[in-house]
């Protein structure tokens, strides 16, 4: 390809952040065309590129993520400089680089903190954290005077249990990248203060002695007995491998391959899973698809890209046991015939992805990944890739677009992943909680599994509750539960409040009113009133808290994730989100039944003619709260 | 030194000429359209089943010569127990499927997209790619209403829509008109302009600058959500792009959004006048390659050119040379 690359040279520093990337994985810059130094005599009279240079555009993202911690945001030099690394056009770059939130087109001070302002962070105070923040620091934005930091709006960080949130990001030649929870202004300011962004280890564990009581502030049944999905969390150290094993860890890999691929798909369909990411699909005749596929290579995706606002399950399974999910992508992996696995983690869990990288660096070491893992001749590598700030980018497709380093744009489905995926070929995609049943599945049988919950739905389920709970965190329950038992787990409402409502399946889900209480949380119960599990978000809204500005930051949400592929989605979240604030302000167009009648029918035309399930469920949320009698009063 | 004997003995000629691979068995694949019994090639879309059934079928982001992207969703159609509606431009058919092309609910959507392009983008000049009509026709056919949303906000100023960034819109306070896509028209070079208020972002003008045309890669879909954009390489003007105005993406813009710079510049005077001008075919004579073009002329001036879709040389398709080249049939000077 002849590349037009108009850009000033990178500087060294530019050059140094994109080859930290790119050299260890495809080597340094082979000529001037690659961006090398330009050698009249090898260069002058060929034309290098081609398919070679244009098959590493999966890493135009990790490249850019270089940029982006080392620079502080993506340069024009920079960019261009990348281009020539990689053989991609500079506009398809710069697309790229425009389409991630976590990256910035325009220079910006090395320190961000990136608040949480979503509907479980709101809950807690995070409009004031912000209001405070413009007084204290300017708009957002805007650089603090000494141009060292500026604070920006984020949606979801995925740390509702602890609201409100921030997540730090600090540029530089060592960056560094970390949330804290709960967190205020002055806390926030504080760390803008300090003379250099405490370097928090974020690999380094808990000591023993304090580590159940900081896994209990996530996962408050931590040390429980009784427990299968969060068994390990809290009383394991995550970055050992021996205590893992000492657990019970791998011996489901083991007997896996002592089973055969196809027996340990029996199984896992016996148990009749569905996947836990939201879909429900069901995980054993996903699997077999893949495994029937002829075209060859098959890749596995472990899909945690957690970015449903008010889910945060598979940030603790990542963080507080990041082998499980290693050992279960292996198993996934002989079952599927897949070779590579890639885990596609958000960019907003830097911990999480610290965890298990050095999860899978030390499974590496021990043989239990590679060409010959556990010494039973199955090949299996795992991959980790970091998204960028795109809730999209969790809808499957749009997530292998991601990881092919392209706009996370959905494809139109059919054909579907398990035909023709990742790179175009079969794939198999799990979510971290689905694949956290693996184990279990193959070590006990199908049956066993299956005899837990209900007839409809089989096995332990991880809820992640929050908003104006006693106890908000993560809760593991047998499937049949009602409502009002997860609440009561959490401690209920605080003492004097009342349920106003209670969202399931985040903002992509239903509102449901206290009537709903004794719906028992299985799939089947929650489609008989018209609301679904999702992701397993359950967020309580007491008497005192604010729905319509609730609807109003979802629909936000839905303008700033829409990829803007499709015009029902991209125009629809916009009209949504007028029609809210019309109403809000008290200045409908016509009368407020009549805003209401094009919420309806913007609505529907997002849900009917949408590409992707983004754009399908973006509406959901909002239009469940004004199907509720008396929940929204206009 | 040796020398390659290859280079004296050339390998013997075939006795006849190779003859040409058979072509592979199509089969035939059954279904219905609006109760109606169809059968169509395997491997047909609904669109071309609907289309050879004479069943009228909206499409803007579709074009013969390009790769379905199927994002404007206005062909949409019901199939029987599907959730969602499917793009009838790049469904397949499938044996047995059951097809609705007017169905409540393909209406309600069909209508819907209709409405949230027409209130956010200027589409006066759009569509004209449907064998029967333009948007206008199917507004009116579906009923759709624009305004409900309220009147367009005012306009971006120049290059604000390129500098928006992903996730930080700024929210809506209830004002009461609906955001649009409007910015003034980008003017940087003599050829041709680019009016992003009438984009629809249908991506074929990046698929035509791209792998199904020109292989330029000139632009790209840049931003997100309802900030995404048309752009070059950090929005720098096309001069500085990589763009070799080839015009190919003019070519397939269904909404005028991408323009000569001489009709432009007429519609802007007010005498561009479409019923005026006559329409030439010929034969490009810059190079072997025989592109067909169509010379439009209004006022024995050429005003633009074109090629037809369905010519096999071209596809719709020119160089730089071909689309602009043709100031010297009209230099009338002395001499």
């Amino acid at each position: 390809m002849d590349l037009h690359v108009v850009a000033p040279l990178a500087s060294p520093a530019e050059r140094d952040a994109v080859d930290a990337v790119l050299s260890p994985l495809i080597g340094p810059p082979a000529s001037g065309w690659h961006g090398g130094v330009r050698d009249s005599k090898a260069d002058g009279h060929i034309a290098r590129g081609g398919h070679e240079a244009r098959s590493h555009r999966d890493l135009l993202i990790p490249a850019l993520h270089g940029i982006q911690a080392r620079v502080g945001f993506i340069s024009q030099p920079a960019l261009a400089y990348v281009c020539r690394r990689l053989s991609v056009p500079p506009a398809e770059a710069y697309g790229v680089a425009t389409f991630y939130a976590l990256f910035a087109t325009t220079p910006r001070p090395p320190l961000v903190a990136h608040v949480c302002d979503d509907i479980a962070c709101r809950l807690a105070g995070a409009e004031d954290v912000c209001s405070d923040l413009g007084r204290s620091l300017g708009p957002a934005g805007q650089p603090t005077r000494d141009g060292r930091a500026t604070w920006l709006r984020s949606p979801c960080l995925g740390q509702c249990e602890r609201a409100p949130a921030a997540l730090f990001t600090s540029a530089g030649e060592s960056p560094t990248s970390f949330a804290v929870a709960p967190i205020d202004a002055a806390g926030i300011v504080a760390r803008f203060d300090a003379p250099r962004i405490e370097a928090v280890g974020p690999v380094a564990a808990p000591t023993p002695d304090d580590r159940l009581a900081v896994a209990r502030r996530s996962v408050p049944q931590a040390g429980d007995d009784g427990l299968r999905i969060l068994a390990r969390i809290g009383r394991i150290d995550p970055l050992s491998l021996d205590d893992y094993r000492r657990h019970g860890g791998y011996e489901a890999l083991a007997r896996a391959i002592a089973l055969g691929p196809e027996r340990v798909i029996s199984e896992v369909t016996d148990a009749k899973l569905v996947g836990r990411g939201g879909a429900a699909f069901p995980t054993g005749r996903k699997w077999a698809a893949v495994a029937a596929q002829i075209t060859r290579p098959h890749y596995l995706v472990c899909n945690a890209d957690e970015s449903e606002p008010g889910t945060f399950k598979d940030r603790a399974l990542l963080e507080d046991d990041p082998f499980a999910t290693v050992e279960a992508m292996t198993i996934a992996g002989f079952a599927t015939g897949a070779e590579r696995g890639y885990l596609y983690i958000r960019g907003e869990y830097p911990l999480a992805e610290a965890r298990v990288t050095a999860a899978i660096g030390a499974a590496r070491a021990a043989g239990l990944l590679g060409p010959d893992a556990l010494g039973s001749g199955v090949s299996f590598d795992i991959e980790i890739r970091r998204g960028a700030g795109a809730y999209i980018c969790g809808e499957e497709t749009a997530l292998f677009e991601s990881i092919e380093g392209k706009r996370g744009e959905p494809r139109n489905k059919p054909p579907f992943p398990v035909e023709v995926g990742l790179f175009g070929k079969p794939t198999t995609v799990n979510n971290v909680e689905t694949l956290a049943n693996i184990p279990a599945i193959v070590l006990e049988g199908g049956a066993a599994f299956a005899a837990i919950g209900t007839d409809g739905s089989t096995g332990p389920k991880l809820f992640c509750l929050s908003g104006n709970v006693e106890r908000p965190g993560i809760y593991e329950v047998p499937f049949g539960v009602t409502l009002r038992e997860l609440l009561d787990l959490g401690g209920g409402v605080r003492t004097g409040r009342t349920i106003q409502a209670i969202l399931l399946g985040g903002a992509a889900g239903v509102f449901v009113g206290p009537e709903a209480l004794d719906t028992p949380l299985t799939f089947e119960g929650t489609r008989a009133i018209g609301a679904t599990l999702g992701s397993g978000v359950v967020m309580v809204f007491d008497d005192t808290a604010d729905l319509v500005g609730t609807l109003r930051r979802i629909a936000a949400f839905f303008r700033d994730e829409s990829c803007g592929q499709c015009v029902p989605c991209r125009v629809g979240s916009v009209r949504q989100e007028e029609i809210l604030a019309r109403l809000a302000a008290g200045r409908p167009r016509g009368s407020a039944a009549d805003e209401l009648a094009l919420l309806r029918d913007v609505g529907q035309a997002m849900r009917d003619a949408s590409i992707c399930g983004l754009g399908q469920t973006a509406s959901s949320a909002i239009e469940s709260a004004f199907r509720q009698p008396g929940m929204m009063s206009l | 030194m040796s020398i390659d004997p290859i280079l004296f003995e050339p390998p013997a000629r075939p006795s006849h000429p190779p003859e040409a691979p058979l072509a592979a068995e199509v089969g035939a694949v059954e279904l219905t359209i609006d109760g109606r019994a169809v059968s169509v090639p395997a491997g047909s879309t609904i669109l071309e089943a609907c289309r050879a059934e004479g069943i009228d079928t909206p499409t803007l982001c579709y074009l013969e010569s390009l790769t379905p992207v199927n994002v404007c969703r206005v062909c949409v159609v019901e199939v029987a127990g599907a959730r969602v509606l499917a793009p009838a431009c790049s469904r397949k058919v499938e044996p047995g499927m059951e097809v609705m092309t007017d169905s409540e609910r393909v209406r309600h959507s069909r209508k819907l997209v209709l409405e949230l392009l027409g209130s956010s983008v200027d589409v006066g000049l759009a569509g004209p790619q449907a064998p029967d009509g333009s948007i206008a026709a199917y507004t009116e056919r579906y009923r759709a209403d624009p305004t409900r949303f309220g009147p367009s906000a005012n306009p971006a100023a120049a290059d604000e829509r390129d500098a928006r960034e992903a996730g930080h819109h700024h929210a809506a306070v209830g004002e009461p008109t609906a955001a649009t896509v409007g910015q003034p028209v980008k003017i940087d070079n003599e050829l041709y302009v680019r009016d992003y208020s009438k984009c629809i972002l249908c991506y074929k003008c990046v698929e035509a600058c791209g792998v199904d045309a020109q292989n330029t890669f000139a632009i790209a879909v840049a931003g997100r959500g309802f900030d995404a954009r048309i752009s070059t390489e950090w929005n720098v003007g096309l001069p500085d792009s990589a763009c070799v105005y080839c015009g190919n993406c003019i070519g397939v813009c269904p909404t005028g959004a991408l323009m000569f710079r001489s009709e432009h510049e007429m519609r802007e005077a007010g005498t561009w006048d479409e019923s005026a001008q006559t329409m030439t075919d010929t034969i490009c004579p810059y190079c072997g390659v025989g592109c067909t073009l169509s010379l439009h002329v209004q006022d024995n001036d050429i005003v633009k050119v074109t090629s037809p879709m369905d010519s096999s040389v071209t596809d719709g398709h020119l160089c730089i040379k071909g689309r602009f080249g043709f100031q010297f049939v009209q230099n009338r000077g002395p001499g």
